[in-house]
């Protein structure tokens, strides 16, 4: 469907957002170190991180609720707390940032008003948004009386209500069930396919290899790989696999051998990379001779996930 | 930008029908039972309850009775209240000595046998009259002092032939007799008295009760005539629910900022000072109407003069909530979350309301209360209220209250504007 409203800043050969060396710091704690990025015209850039890695305050210094301590944002090329920039800009908090006692319709007419539409352009925006995200037959249902899914709908409805060019999304699946996740991302890759660009943070490795064209992988505040997904993995990983092994009895040591052999050990679980296949045998051999008993022994195709243990040492989850 | 946030808030409390409830009926209830307690009294200085019992049945004495009746600061009780199942019984010397004694009033008087036939005398003559019998709660100062006073007063505006007739008598005695002549014109002017004290008996039991005294007094209503005490309700406890009402309003902001709402309205077009100028207005037309429906109901169930005075309620109404309105947006502005909010807004309300004259009239405190009351928003509100309903003041005439209110608002809104920053940008 073509926007029934668009952004007024005007599109140019500009980058959508440019992010430069920006800074911020709580007190003692740096948030954001340094980040810089590129969002091209129509892709969908994911931030991918841990809680807390600064995804969440990125976002918000690039729509103005944060002041960077130093570094420039711009959006089309405009500064990025411009009037034009700020209209262009979308933005999908993750926290419900809805007014709970109106009705769907009333958030969407409301955040409407606030962007500045009026009369015909209100009324296509706001039933436009209705039918993305699946609210039409819930128009007139208070928000505190839908389910947390429908929220997170809306409240994604909300943040594109002035139909914007550039859309920043902060995890908007937290907290919703598996068959609401389905249903968001089927909303996300409808923006994708009418050629939105978007920056999309998440903790879920799934979303970020599902949805997003790129990966910004981040960690305490500073972006620490980029690529597309398999450019990652085979930056990260080469040609290499990945060995999984679960222990049923780890001997004194365990630690230590996983080490010495370029693994990781945590939970239980060591993980080693291997050039060829025919490695697994020496492994096994090895854990045998240093009285470690395994429980299971696995080969797999690094992912994401495999990435961000590479690179950081720590799951991603964590 | 304003006016969409002003929108939201509309709706929103449309939405919440217990909010709704609670902003227009509760300070209706709670006025409502301030004017049913004081509104028939044009002030509230009770009546003095006296007991009057009469041995004499005497033409004097029931014309004593009547007088001390006609007087409306005297309650005169001559049986103890009717209960179901049959007529009381007048009072005795002996039951109205144990009603005294049970509170059930603070003097009784006793009008003894033999009184009318020497009711009032002069001179040593009056030495033998039975005296009326006054019994009295001595823990009551006050009661039996009126009462006296105003039995002499009573004795000379209800007889006032006998008085003469006594005093001519007595002249005549002391000054060694009077002529036939003197005599036929004092007859006659004693027959005219008692002409004219029969008529006006006749005519009104509530005539002028000062008529006949000694130093003449005319007594006239320059201020409240026709008045009571509803309308000074109306303000002053319009006023206190105004304040909860715009803090309450004003606390929307802490609940958007804690749930992120807030950071979405400022990233749109929306800035901080639009959203506080929006929150104002929504907390002043909200206040205004409140005050509207209050008076609205004073004027149809208590009577109170509402049209006329429209003018100056509209002006007196409207400065009132841009004061409440912005102390509401203060308030939330200094506190950091709605719990924060509650038990402040409730306290700084109720120590307002109590020094600015909303839970009972300023003047009964004493002057430094009274002072110390003009630094509340309650105080200048209830007084320009006062001048419109109570004193028929003009328009004009109430710039002192309309400047102060106005100046604590744009004061409040300012000082919240600046507080407001912290949410503009972390």
């Amino acid at each position: 469907m073509a926007p029934a409203h668009v952004a007024s800043i005007a599109p140019s050969l500009s980058l959508p957002l440019r992010i430069e060396g920006v800074v911020k710091r709580f007190g003692g704690l740096t948030a954001v170190n340094g980040v810089s990025l590129e969002l091209n015209s129509g892709e969908c850039l994911g931030l991918l991180g841990p809680n807390g890695a600064g995804k969440s305050t990125l976002i918000r210094s690039v729509v103005g609720r944060v002041i960077p301590d130093s570094g420039t944002v711009s959006v089309f090329g405009a500064r990025a707390d411009s009037s034009g920039a700020r209209e262009a800009l979308g933005w999908i908090p993750q926290e419900l940032a809805l007014y709970p006692k109106l009705t769907c319709r009333e958030n969407l007419q409301s955040f409407g008003l606030y962007h500045g539409l009026r009369g015909a352009a209100l009324r296509t925006a706001v039933e436009w948004c209705l039918d993305w995200a699946s609210l039409t037959d819930r128009a007139l249902e208070p928000v505190a009386h839908l389910s947390g899914g429908m929220k997170r709908r809306l409240n994604m409805a909300a943040g594109l209500i002035h139909r914007p060019k550039v859309i920043l999304m902060d995890e908007p699946t937290v907290g919703v069930d598996p068959q609401s996740r389905n249903r968001i991302f089927e909303m996300i890759e409808t923006l994708h396919d009418e050629g939105v660009s978007m920056l999309y943070t998440t903790h879920y490795m799934e979303e970020a290899e599902r949805l997003c064209d790129r990966i910004a992988v981040i960690d305490h505040g500073r972006v620490i790989a980029l690529g597309t997904k398999d450019e990652l993995v085979q930056n990260a990983f080469a040609s290499r696999s990945e060995v999984i092994v679960r222990f049923a009895k780890a001997g004194d040591g365990v630690d230590g051998w996983v080490k010495e052999r370029a693994g990781v050990f945590e939970d239980g679980m060591a993980r080693f990379t291997i050039e060829h296949a025919n490695e697994v045998a020496g492994l096994l051999d090895s854990a045998g001779n240093a009285g470690h008993e395994l429980a299971d022994i696995s080969l797999r195709k690094p992912n994401l996930e495999s990435v961000f243990l590479h690179l950081t040492g720590r799951e991603l989850r964590d | 930008m304003i006016l969409p946030i002003v929108r939201t808030g509309l709706i929103a409390l449309r939405r919440d029908r217990g909010a709704f409830a609670l902003s227009f009926v509760l300070p209706i209830a709670f006025f409502s039972i301030f004017a049913v307690i004081f509104g028939g009294h044009r002030d509230s200085t009770p009546k003095v309850k006296v007991i009057v019992v009469d041995e004499d049945h005497s033409t004097a004495s029931q014309r004593l009775i009547r007088g001390l009746e006609r007087e409306g600061s005297l309650a005169v009780k001559k049986k103890p209240a009717s209960k179901k199942g049959g007529e009381q019984l007048d009072y005795t010397a002996t039951t109205a000595e144990a009603a005294v004694k049970d509170g059930t009033a603070p003097v009784a008087l006793i009008i003894p046998h033999g009184f009318g036939e020497n009711p009032i005398s002069f001179g040593a003559s009056g030495e033998n009259r039975p005296p009326i019998q006054l019994l009295k709660d001595s823990s009551d100062l006050i009661a039996p002092q009126v009462i006296v006073g105003l039995l002499q007063k009573v004795a000379m505006t209800a007889m006032p032939d006998l008085m003469a007739e006594q005093g001519s008598k007595y002249l005549d005695r002391v000054a060694g007799g009077f002529t036939p002549e003197q005599r036929k014109r004092i007859d006659e002017g004693l027959d005219e008295l008692r002409r004219l004290e029969d008529s006006d008996e006749q005519s009104s039991a509530s005539g002028d009760s000062n008529r006949g005294m000694p130093v003449a007094v005319a007594t006239r209503d320059v201020v409240g005539q026709n008045r009571d005490m509803v309308s000074f309700y109306a303000a002053a406890i319009g006023v206190m629910f105004l304040l909860f009402t715009a803090s309450g309003a004003s606390g929307s902001l802490l609940d958007e900022a804690e749930s992120g709402t807030l950071d979405r309205v400022l990233s749109s077009r929306v800035t901080m000072g639009n959203l506080l100028a929006g929150k104002l207005l929504y907390s002043m037309l909200l206040a205004f109407s409140q005050l509207v429906v209050m008076f609205l109901w004073a004027w149809l169930v208590f009577k109170v003069d509402f049209i006329p005075h429209i003018p100056g309620f509209v002006v007196m109404g409207l400065s009132t909530a841009f004061a409440v309105g912005a102390f509401g947006m203060l308030l939330a502005s200094i506190c950091r979350t709605r719990a924060q909010l509650g038990p402040l807004s409730t306290l700084v309300i109720l120590l307002m309301s109590s020094l600015g004259g909303s839970m009972f009239p300023r003047y009964f405190m004493s002057e430094a209360m009274q002072k110390a009351g003009l630094l509340t928003i309650n105080a200048w509100a209830i007084d320009g209220f006062t001048e419109v309903f109570w004193r028929d003041e003009p328009i004009s005439h109430l710039w002192p209250q309309v400047l102060v209110l106005l100046g604590i608002g744009v004061l409040f809104w300012t000082a919240a504007r600046r507080l407001a920053r912290r949410w503009e940008y972390s």
